[in-house]
């Protein structure tokens, strides 16, 4: 058994230590909004917030999140409301939508700890996320839209 | 299951005290499109939904037979169906059109089909769905007018109200459903009778997408995500050599592992089943599994690209094909002033979609009926696949179609669907197929590989007055796509395909074969502007026979870029036609090089687009924009090698595409104006960009790429020659 705190819930779940937390929030608990995209730390599709840092889900084994606190795409907001999410809205960002979460998670992350990111840190804090689609100017976009109304 | 995704002001309930009212039952004929009438409906065999419901309150719920893989037509193609119905848009719900081609595929040659590829999903569905939207327009009109005994044709429309212009009475589209009736004779449209361009209040405005509020909070539902009662996950192992069967593997060891339900023999793999699938990953690993001899076995990419396929082109006795041919390309040659020649080669290509091929399937109990779980860019060919596979009818097969995780053209190969439709069959119980990333590479469908050899004559003015084009690869249409030349006239043409076979899988890709060959036409166009020291749109323009259309983009683009301007130092242009599924348009990139790492940067883009009619111009510029960001991976990193028969690339890690750094400073897209129907434009953004970017390196450096990726060790070693 290994508990923790998923989107401010108390999750106690009974896979083998080793699992990625990825299929364990996907499958055994059932959220489904992050994604499974490489299953090796290369494309950011699975990105959550791990103790308020954004992490690579299908790189942690579920035994290294014991008793920590994590949010996924779908606790980010109770409606969509975080500015994130309406700035991703206004700017039209997402194409076939599914790298999107992973893009969101990571982009929180950043305005959390920097509330007005220049063009240059932005760049360097999404490039671990890719994006087949190329959205990547409407990503830009819309965390700078983020920062701006907040 | 099925997804629908509901407009964002509309309740649930709004959707169920909407059950009543009118519904518009539509196929899309072979003449064309056709309503007909509820009682007629009913009489037929086929279960059908209506294409049009509208409920007493005024919802309207119009189906969507765009397979949405991030392109954005499953907004645009009811969109058109709203438009010319005139009908409010906040208040219209939009409902997946289910997989059933005789009633809800567009005309397709002498068929139908649901298959949204080539970016043709507006353009092919775009005609007969504005006929249908007039026509439910009209039934509504003709429903007012017999209330108020007054002439159809004095009555107007607002967006979802019909209104007597005479005494200023209005009638819902909402409150004419509570009372009126689908006639049985229902009223024929006129072309004369659609909205002029000048009237539009959709198309052409940029509403929206619908999916888009799903895709920020998780709930939109890919078939990754679908989960069913009593699910089981399937992981598989396909042959490391295409095409490969298995012949034996160590089924005891495997079925002992924690969680195991069972292995499944596949044609070129081997499937694992197990309650989790953490379970199946673990089993899959411990797979060890022996093939038997495939066609592709020791099979060398790199040496068939490089020394294999000039052999065939030079080989008088290999079998041809002509693609095209115009006038006498012999006689042109032999009288010609000056001769040119060049040669180039492109390799595999990978799609890459971020979502790994996956399906879910459930069998009923009685094993003759399977559900299907699938993001397909052809809903109707996975549903036929499918029940081919398991020897079943069509209607013994139900396809749920899901958001798609990209498609690029993987998603229109069903072999993934079919593999987890088998696999469940066998255990009997709902199972989740998910394909590794590994996998996903390993056993992709690949765009070809090609060598071309392209040769021109000019005449004593510099004109073109000949043209040959010869590619050796292997995957039919997937490389002679694209050869043809419509945008230049050239009076002389010769267009040949010399095939060659070695077992890899093939598929289309954004573009195909579009991509390699607009590379060595317009490379090699360029080569001969610059041999003439002309500038090269100027060369198009005056020795290219160029048609007025193709013209006016190259002006365009010219236009946008400022093209004789001076660019900052270390930075140069390079331009290239782009041409794909009736769209055309011209390209500029500006580029700069670092000598020392071979590295070349994009900074800028321009293209100009006749796209004709742009229903969607916002969306539709995303999607080209997409198309380009796609074209410049593909151009500066992706490359598929196979070595000893098996695929060499795993994951992202050696197989690069484009990410955030790499973005150009800016991207401009502009749509030429002309009021034409729609063409498609998914897969206008990529084919001009290798060309693009390479005469820009001419011109910074006075040397040619003609190997297609421009790899940094690549551009290293043509600085050196």
């Amino acid at each position: 058994m290994v508990s923790f705190t998923l989107n401010n819930k108390s999750v106690s779940v009974d896979a083998d230590r080793a699992t990625p937390l990825l299929w364990v929030i996907r499958d055994h608990v059932g959220l489904t909004g992050t994604k499974y995209g490489c299953g090796a730390g290369l494309c950011g599709a699975c990105t959550v917030h791990i103790n308020g840092k954004a992490q690579r889900a299908c790189m942690t084994p579920v035994s290294e999140v014991e008793g920590a606190k994590i949010v996924t795409i779908e606790g980010l907001s109770p409606d969509s409301s975080h500015p994130l999410q309406k700035a991703w809205i206004a700017e039209q960002v997402a194409q076939c939508g599914y790298c999107q979460s992973g893009q969101i998670m990571k982009a929180a992350e950043l305005l959390a700890a920097n509330p007005k990111p220049n063009r240059d840190q932005i760049v360097r804090h999404m490039d671990g996320n890719i994006c087949r689609c190329g959205t990547y100017y409407r990503i830009i976009a819309a965390v700078e839209r983020a920062s701006k109304e907040g | 299951m099925n997804i629908t995704v509901k407009a964002p002001t509309l309740s649930r309930r709004d959707v169920l005290a909407g059950i009543g009212g009118l519904s518009f039952y539509m196929t899309l004929g072979m003449d064309g499109a056709r309503l007909f009438s509820p009682a007629e409906a009913a009489t037929t065999d086929q279960k059908i939904t209506p294409w049009v419901r509208i409920a007493p309150n005024g919802t309207i719920t119009i189906l969507t037979a765009g397979a949405e893989m991030g392109q954005g037509s499953m907004t645009s193609l009811p969109l058109i169906v709203a438009e010319e119905m005139d009908a409010d848009w906040s208040k219209v719900v939009l409902e997946w059109a289910p997989a059933d081609v005789e009633v809800y595929g567009y005309r397709a040659g002498g068929g139908r089909s649901m298959s949204i590829t080539g970016s043709r999903a507006v353009m092919s569905y775009y005609p007969d769905l504005r006929i249908a939207g007039a026509q439910v327009r009209k039934v509504l009109l003709i429903n007012a007018a017999e209330k108020w005994g007054v002439d159809p044709a004095s009555l107007k429309t607002e967006p979802s109200v019909v209104i007597n212009p005479a005494n200023g009475q209005r009638l819902t589209y909402g409150e004419i459903a509570a009372f009126g009736k689908v006639p049985e004779q229902l009223p024929a449209i006129d072309a004369k009778e659609l909205k002029p361009k000048s009237e539009f209040r959709l198309i052409g405005k940029s509403m929206p997408r619908r999916d888009i509020p799903l895709k920020v909070n998780g709930s939109a539902q890919y078939a990754i995500d679908v989960r069913l009662p009593g699910m089981v996950y399937a992981s598989t192992l396909h042959s490391p050599v295409h095409e490969g069967a298995p012949e034996s593997w160590n089924d005891a060891e495997i079925k002992a592992m924690p969680g195991v339900i069972g292995t499944v023999k596949l044609a070129n793999g081997i499937a694992v089943v197990a309650g989790k699938f953490e379970q199946a990953m673990a089993a899959r690993k411990a797979l060890k599994v022996t093939w038997k001899k495939a066609q592709a076995a020791g099979f060398n990419s790199e040496r068939a690209l490089e020394q294999d396929y000039a052999k065939v082109h030079a080989d008088p006795a290999a079998k041809t094909s002509t693609v095209d041919s115009k006038g006498d390309a012999k006689a042109a040659f032999a009288g010609a002033a000056k001769l040119f020649k060049a040669e180039y080669l492109s390799d595999y290509g990978y799609h890459a979609q971020m979502e790994p091929l996956n399906a879910t399937v459930r069998f009923n109990e009685a094993g003759n009926h399977a559900e299907v779980w699938d993001g397909s860019q052809a809903p109707d060919r996975c549903r036929a696949d499918v029940a081919q596979a398991l020897g079943f009818k069509l209607d013994q097969v139900t396809v749920n179609q899901c958001f798609m995780g990209g498609g690029f053209g993987r998603r229109s190969l069903s072999d993934y669907t079919v593999e987890a439709a088998l696999i469940a069959r066998e255990v009997k119980r709902p199972v989740k197929m998910i394909w590794t990333r590994e996998e996903d590479l390993a056993h992709g469908a690949f765009r070809p590989q090609s060598f071309q050899c392209l040769e021109s004559a000019l005449d004593a003015a510099g004109k073109v007055v000949g043209w040959r084009h010869c590619i050796v690869g292997d995957g039919g249409a997937l490389v002679t796509g694209g050869m043809k030349i419509p945008y230049y006239g050239l009076a002389n043409q010769h267009i040949e395909h010399r095939g060659v076979s070695h077992g890899i899988r093939l598929k289309h890709w954004r573009a195909v074969a579009h991509v390699f060959n607009i590379f060595a036409i317009e490379g090699f166009v360029d080569e001969m502007a610059a041999q003439q020291s002309m500038d090269p749109i100027d060369f198009r323009l005056q020795r290219m026979a160029i048609t007025p259309r193709a013209a006016k983009c190259f002006e365009t683009v010219a236009q946008m870029c400022d093209w004789k301007a001076k660019r900052p130092e270390g930075r140069a242009l390079g331009v290239s036609i782009s041409e794909r599924s009736g769209s055309l348009g011209a390209g500029v990139t500006e580029i700069s090089l670092d000598r020392a790492t071979g590295k070349i940067r994009v900074h800028k883009v321009w293209l100009a687009v006749d796209g004709g009619t742009i229903v969607q111009p916002d969306a539709a510029k995303a999607n080209i924009e997409s198309g380009i960001v796609y074209g410049l991976s593909s151009v500066l990193h992706e490359r598929v090698t196979v070595k000893n028969g098996v695929v060499e690339q795993s994951n992202f890690h050696d197989y690069n595409v484009l990410r955030m750094s790499d973005m150009p400073e800016l991207m401009q897209v502009s749509f030429i104006d002309r009021d034409a129907p729609p063409s498609g434009l998914g897969e206008i953004g990529n084919p001009f960009i290798a060309a693009a970017v390479a005469n820009g390196f001419y011109k910074l450096t006075g040397k040619r790429l003609r190997h297609m990726p421009f790899t940094p060790e690549r551009v290293k070693e043509v600085l050196k020659a």
